[in-house]
């Protein structure tokens, strides 16, 4: 289940590669599941493993590097809306990815699976691969009250809507607001009918 | 003040915004698939709720589904479980299904415009982003994740940030051969796969109004391609035309009523976009991608750049400085929710006709629903195919997504009319050229990237 997230310390992976597409990160023929469990297995499957199931040399085989923070090149989780792609990161161990982009939908289904998208500068996410790059044990943090993500004794602020930071905070999810409000949207329906 | 036809859409559907935060956005029609849905109906299980508006809910199977001998069990057994799980969740809470079999079965964006479902001025979603698709009537339709469609199911509505709003006027003729594929991969090249990212499009410009509702589709689906929210057209005659008469069209007095509200969905003549694009359309050339994501497209007779992404032609085997054309292909792919609706079959079709494909070159053309695949047969589509060598399949996503039994092999090249090059997205290891169904059939008749003006 899902659980409120805050203050995220952690060394990170290093995923230096733009315009990683959810295909990259859950290809389909792993989506047939009927569950939202275990994805994590098949996480940048193409990327990590051969046709023969031997280890290909990527980041994520790589045990110099691990941690809860995925950092990630711009325009990360474009293309398909499967929300598998963040379950898939969730699942393998992920808090938080840091990219200076997201694609919109993942960065949706990210927030409504607790799995935390700061977006960064450019020159900000240079610098965390170049810190990562030199020292794999770099801590980065991440902490939400504030807004604001420190490696390296530098830190920048993040964007996030107030009503979206409320609820990673406390553990709340949308259908919860939106099951509160059911009256209005009854009420919005019966005006709406009349209207159009 | 001047409203852009978003702003009319998305205006009539808030119920109400939360300070510093999303809006309550109100959904009129959600098309759900065997892929994106059984965690949704699980979460409502598990809440013990149900739902909201099921009437408003409709259903088909398309991922999974094998295109040869739909009349037989689907062979790998996790295909099989989840289309039949959205057999047995539609049953329990009461959700129209056209499931295998069922006459009105096919892709979920072929069917919905088809069937009349899709309308102008709604708001449509779908565990699917080629959910833009719809927006060709005038519709905001975008695709979400599980747990949207979850929020959908318990409460007909999501939490939505209004995005910032784009803008692409495509003004002037088309040359010969170039279809609407081509110019949305134009746009995509132009723009990039990041380029439209935060923004919803509409597309205008005399070359759009030029276009049939098909050709509009294809458009609408690939907004995403680029990033896009979704993409929209304003609804006019040639939509109208199309919708009427439909089996879920409006009919009678409510058609007039319906019809009047919708001749107002336009933007207004100042209203004020983030951001505005001006193509010409008679820049654009027969397009084909090269690397691995949509923006990586040059035009038919152009050169594969020599500061391509090094990691993407070393995917797809090319060298950048070189010519894309004449780069050998061993199969062809004439489907998807991008275009394989009856227009794409008779487009194809009418070139193919007395043509052969080339040899050792394997072509599947996979019509979108069932009502195409009868409208091919009736048509005659299917022997002019036959006779060129062509395997007309049945009904499904098919070689799109490497999901179902079509695959392309390893290290093969596959000319596709899909919307997506991505790596390993026709299979593990598999190498796809985006391209129009024009393009395509060229390709097939030669076993080659061709330029199909030379030939028409």
């Amino acid at each position: 289940m899902s659980k409120a997230i805050s203050k995220i310390v952690s060394t990170a992976v290093p995923l230096d590669i733009a315009n990683i597409d959810t295909d990259q990160i859950i290809p389909a023929r792993f989506l047939k599941a009927t569950s939202r469990d275990g994805f994590g297995d098949n996480l940048f499957r193409d990327w990590r493993y051969n046709s023969d199931n031997t280890k290909k040399d990527f980041v994520l085989n790589n045990p110099t590097y691990s941690g809860k923070i995925l950092v990630a090149g711009k325009n990360f989780g474009c293309g398909s809306s499967r929300e598998h792609a963040a379950w898939a990161i969730k699942d393998a161990g992920f808090d938080v990815v840091v990219s200076s982009f997201f694609a919109d939908i993942f960065k949706n289904n990210a927030l409504n699976n607790f799995l935390l998208p700061v977006t960064v500068s450019e020159d900000f996410l240079q610098q965390l691969f170049n810190a990562i790059e030199k020292d794999p044990k770099t801590i980065i943090g991440v902490d939400l009250e504030p807004q604001t993500i420190m490696a390296n004794g530098r830190s920048e602020k993040f964007e996030i809507n107030d009503y979206k930071k409320t609820c990673l905070l406390n553990g709340y999810d949308d259908i919860d607001f939106l099951l509160s409000i059911r009256g209005d949207i009854e009420d919005f329906e019966g005006l709406y009918a009349t209207r159009y | 003040m001047p409203k852009t036809l978003f702003e009319k859409i998305w205006d009539r559907h808030v119920v109400k915004t939360i300070d510093g935060g999303p809006s309550v956005l109100y959904i009129d029609r959600h098309f759900i698939h065997e892929v994106t849905s059984p965690q949704a109906f699980k979460g409502l299980e598990k809440r013990n709720i149900e739902l909201f508006r099921p009437q408003q809910i409709v259903a088909t199977a398309d991922h999974n589904v094998p295109t040869l001998n739909q009349h037989l069990p689907i062979k790998e057994e996790l295909s099989r479980i989840q289309v039949q799980t959205l057999v047995e969740n539609c049953q329990k809470h009461h959700v129209e299904l056209y499931g295998l079999g069922h006459p009105y079965q096919g892709v979920v964006h072929v069917i919905g415009p088809e069937l009349g479902v899709t309308q102008p001025g709604m708001t449509i979603v779908c565990g699917d982003s080629h959910t833009s698709t719809h927006g060709a009537f005038g519709a905001i339709a975008f695709g979400i994740g599980t747990s949207e469609v979850e929020m959908v199911m318990a409460t007909q509505c999501l939490l939505q940030s209004k995005p910032k709003l784009m803008r692409i006027n495509v003004e002037g003729q088309l040359g010969k051969g170039v279809t609407s594929k081509d110019i949305i991969l134009y746009i995509i090249a132009q723009i990039s796969a990041s380029g439209a990212t935060g923004y919803f499009v509409e597309y205008a410009g005399s070359a759009i109004r030029d276009l049939s509702m098909e050709g509009r589709m294809t458009i609408c689906n690939m907004s995403i391609e680029m990033g896009a929210r979704g993409g929209m057209i304003a609804p006019d005659q040639t939509a109208f035309d199309y919708i009427k008469g439909r089996e879920f069209a409006p009919k009678g007095t409510l058609w007039d009523k319906k019809l009047a509200q919708w001749k107002q969905l336009f933007s207004d003549e100042d209203a004020k976009f983030d951001k505005e694009i001006f193509i010409d359309a008679a820049a654009i050339e027969p397009m084909i991608t090269y690397g691995t994501n949509p923006g990586m497209g040059v035009g038919v007779t152009g050169e594969i750049p020599a500061t391509a992404d090094p990691k993407a032609l070393t995917y797809m085997g090319l060298e950048g400085g070189a010519k894309i054309k004449g780069q050998k292909i061993d199969y062809v792919f004439i489907g998807s929710c991008t275009n394989s609706r009856i227009e794409d079959l008779r487009l194809v079709a009418d070139f193919v006709k007395g043509r052969k494909k080339a040899a050792g070159v394997e072509v599947w053309v996979v019509p979108g629903s069932k009502q195409v695949e009868q409208q091919a047969i009736r048509e005659g589509i299917d022997k002019v195919f036959a006779e060129a060598g062509f395997q007309l399949r049945q009904p499904g996503c098919s070689a799109c997504l490497g999901m179902n039994e079509d695959k392309i092999p390893a290290g093969k090249y596959c000319i596709s009319t899909s919307n997506r090059n991505f790596e390993g997205r026709q299979g593990p290891n598999a190498r796809t050229l985006l391209a129009s169904p024009l393009t395509a059939a060229a390709a097939a008749i030669t076993g080659e990237v061709a330029d199909i003006r030379e030939f028409i």
